[in-house]
């Protein structure tokens, strides 16, 4: 232990679940919890929808939230209860002081500006003109704003106030890592002494879903557990709408705030396989070998997205150490993308802060874990590229 | 024996490599005879149609094979070409760079061309649904990875062997600055020798220009193309839309003078601070810009007097402009007067996620060739900001530090002060 280490103190955390990290726990501790879904609206795709959220309990002035889109919102919104829970919102002091990671991907485009462009299109032959004559009398002028990558923590900045720093990183789960990993590092360096990382997903909007389906990664027909979509219709993806950040704090400055410490956050480690030089099996293993396990039965918080070759490989991986407990949260809140890993290590956080590991989500595939985990693992491998793990351990 | 480490006891961070490509031309050679002669590379737009447009005029780069095929694409070549000639410049193995990359780039979505023809390839369904349809009947990865926002940074870590999860990152407007402080920052912590920084936009699509006009940011001023980009000016109404690249290899001293490598120019302070203001507007008071200035000082270990020229961030905005004045001259006081001041964007327009990248690659030939570039256009100079802009002509002065700033939508500032010198 020692004044540099890295500390969680705050976790603010949405999904199809609920909100916060007290519902989250509570509802994942229950076993045999069902996910919620959603399959009718971009049949054949299910989704885990957002839940009902008000907003104005962490973006208090309407202007603010239709400045906006939902992903922007929902981030915004997680990234106040990750400040709220760690007694640092409302302090000028310290949020004036606070560096902020977010990982970020796009925001949500105008579905029927563009469906109405598209149709057109099917009747036009300059269809470059076509665009230029529609987008510059049917988008809404701040449309761009709201949709825009580094304005999720640019809304944070106005909301919040937290203005110390303010990076966005972009590249789905890798951007989530390499935010952790990056805070981390800043606060062992001594560099920063709390900051705020994090990120926030929406897919209930079609580009998003897209994203994925370009490469065919969507899982089709019946919802079936993270770890059973092998071989079944589609690639094995089944999104989720959700945020997760955290206060990462160096564990003197929250010792001398008194404040409550979920965990320590330990090794932050990442990767880039060359998948189709066959490198992921090797590249898990050497991330296994890096994050220096701790002896004995280890739960481990798992971010696999169903992504069919990415989980197979991180399965067997996870398979083949006696030790490991794996829960795969994808099954019960589906792939956040850029969230994902962040919200992987808030699960971590809170096991090890409550004592308790989770129960199987998937009792046919994931083995019981009947200690009092100490140290966590959270691991994110990308389902198309980009591959890291974090330790968790007791604070 | 040179000092290895800086007054807060880090390793000094070198750069050995400098790459650049803008509307000016591949490479340093071509930029900066182009840049010192006081040429605008700003022209009619000829990319796309530019009916119901009200701004026709950008800063394109059209003369690469990938120009017109989409943002992704151009993009990473413009990439690869500015990073391929900062890794040659240093001496290093192109094919293993041995460090971590820091890509600054714009965000990706799927391309209207591409749209469009997914949408026209089928005839079921209609909108969202049919897109999705066609989505997953695909072959191939081509149209996949132009949306992933991860995909750019890992052809690139292919294509240079660098080391471990590349980061992709947005600042806006400040991306390129925030590439290189990330590469700073990884060298000073020891995590690695040295660290491959680029900044790359090539993502002025019709929609790009279309968003920006919708937020009054970009000038109108269509009729003479080269004359639209003037900050500082009593009539500046806008940036101009523009593509670059800049990428710069930063090493820790030490390793690079173990190698014999050229010292090109220290990298020797980075400060940020972010503005809880509004979305596209800076606070009145101009406090965070003047903050991440000072941020800077500090982190260099540099007196306000001790800077010699400042590469403005100069976008030719109303806004900008102004605010950049004020901060610049509460940091400055007085001695703001007499210290040169230009904008590049004059000539080379806005270069976006490119910008603090390719500025602080000219910053640094500005200290190494002892000539100031200019700021063009300056011919009704503003009569409420009195800077020496460098007006027009460039100037041949000793610069010994650069202070380069750069300011984004999003309350984005972050600024960089570079040395000729390690001490």
């Amino acid at each position: 232990m020692s004044r540099h280490d890295v500390v969680i103190s705050g976790i603010g955390l949405v999904s199809s679940l609920g909100e916060g990290p007290d519902a989250h726990w509570r509802k994942l501790v229950h076993p045999g919890l069902e996910p919620v879904l959603e399959a009718a609206r971009f049949s054949p795709y299910t989704v885990h929808p957002l839940p009902e959220i008000d907003w104005n309990l962490q973006i208090a002035k309407r202007g603010d939230q239709r400045q906006m889109e939902t992903w922007q919102r929902l981030g915004t919104y997680a990234a106040g209860m990750a400040l709220d829970d760690a007694g640092i919102k409302g302090n000028d002091d310290l949020c004036t002081t606070m560096d902020m990671v977010v990982a970020a991907g796009g925001g949500e485009r105008d579905e029927a500006v563009d469906a109405d462009i598209l149709a057109a299109s099917e009747s036009r032959n300059d269809r470059d003109v076509l665009l230029n004559e529609k987008l510059t009398t049917e988008l809404r002028p701040t449309l761009f704003l709201a949709q825009l990558s580094n304005l999720l923590a640019g809304n944070i900045s106005i909301v919040h106030k937290v203005t110390g720093s303010s990076r966005t990183f972009m590249g789905e789960e890798g951007a989530g890592v390499a935010a952790v990993e990056t805070a981390a590092a800043r606060i062992r360096s001594g560099q920063s002494t709390h900051i705020l990382v994090g990120g926030a997903f929406q897919t209930e909007h079609s580009d998003m879903l897209l994203g994925y389906e370009l490469a065919g990664y969507l899982h089709r027909g019946p919802w079936r557990p993270v770890w059973q979509r092998q071989g079944l219709d589609g690639g094995g993806v089944v999104t989720g709408s959700g945020g997760a950040f955290l206060v990462l704090e160096q564990r003197e400055h929250a010792i001398s705030r008194g404040r409550k410490i979920y965990a320590e956050l330990g090794p932050v480690v990442s990767g880039r396989a060359i998948r189709r030089q066959g490198e992921l099996d090797a590249e898990i293993a050497a991330l296994l070998s890096q994050a220096a396990l701790p002896n004995g039965e280890l739960l481990t918080i798992s971010g696999a997205s169903g992504a069919h070759a990415a989980t197979a490989a991180e399965k067997s991986a996870l398979d083949a150490n006696p030790a490991i407990a794996a829960r795969g949260f994808s099954t019960l809140t589906g792939h956040m993308k850029e969230a994902q890993f962040p919200f992987a290590v808030a699960l971590a956080a809170l096991a090890v802060e409550r004592k308790a590991a989770y129960p199987a989500f998937d009792a046919a595939t994931e083995k019981p874990f009947n200690g009092i985990p100490r140290t966590v693992l959270a691991t994110a491998i990308g389902y198309h590229q980009f591959e890291g793990m974090a330790l968790v351990n007791a604070a | 024996m040179a000092n290895l480490n800086d007054h807060m006891g880090r390793p000094i961070v070198a750069v050995t490599g400098i790459g650049v490509v803008t509307s000016l031309g591949v490479g340093k050679a071509d930029n900066w005879a182009a840049l010192t002669a006081g040429t605008s590379g700003i022209h009619p737009i000829t990319r796309f149609p530019v009916d119901h447009l009200n701004t026709r005029i950008s800063g394109t780069v059209d003369f690469l094979p990938s120009s017109s095929k989409g943002a992704s694409l151009l993009t990473y070549d413009l990439a690869e070409i500015a990073a391929q000639e900062a890794v040659a410049e240093a001496g290093l193995d192109s094919g293993d760079f041995g460090g971590p990359l820091f890509l600054a780039s714009p965000p990706v979505e799927l391309d209207w061309s591409e749209r469009f023809s997914l949408y026209n390839s089928d005839k079921h369904d209609v909108g969202a649904e049919r897109l999705l349809r066609v989505a997953r009947g695909l072959k191939g990865l081509d149209v996949f990875e132009t949306t992933q926002f991860g995909s750019i940074a890992d052809r690139l870590a292919d294509r240079f062997g660098t080391r471990g999860l590349p980061i992709t990152l947005s600042t806006a407007c400040a991306s390129g600055a925030t590439s290189i402080q990330l590469g700073v920052e990884a060298i000073r912590r020891g995590e690695c020798d040295r660290a491959l920084s680029i900044g790359a936009d090539g993502s002025a699509t019709a929609e790009a220009l279309i968003r920006f006009s919708l937020l009054s940011a970009l000038s109108t001023h269509n009729d003479i193309p080269e004359k639209a980009s003037k900050p500082f000016s009593r009539d500046r109404d806008g940036f101009v839309l523009a593509e670059g690249s800049g990428a710069l290899v930063l090493e820790s001293l030490e390793a690079a003078l173990a190698r014999g490598a050229t010292i090109l120019g220290i990298l020797r302070g980075c400060g940020e601070k972010a503005d809880d203001f509004h979305r596209t507007r800076s606070k009145p008071d101009g406090s965070p810009a003047i903050a991440a200035v000072r941020a800077a000082l500090g982190d260099a270990g540099l007196g306000e007097d001790e800077i010699d020229y400042v590469n403005a961030h100069g976008t030719s905005t109303p806004e900008n402009d102004k605010m950049e004045h004020l901060s610049l001259s509460t940091v400055f006081g007085e001695r703001i007067g007499s210290m040169p001041i230009s904008s590049n964007k004059s000539m080379i327009g806005h270069t976006l996620s490119a910008a603090g990248a390719v500025e602080a690659a000219f910053s640094l030939m500005t200290m190494r060739e002892s000539v100031i570039p200019p700021t063009i256009n300056y011919d009704n100079p503003d009569p409420a900001i009195v800077l020496d802009v460098v007006p027009n002509q460039k100037r041949n002065a000793e610069v010994g530090t650069v202070l380069s700033n750069s300011f984004g939508f999003g309350g984005q500032n972050t600024c960089l002060v570079m040395a000729r010198e390690p001490v």
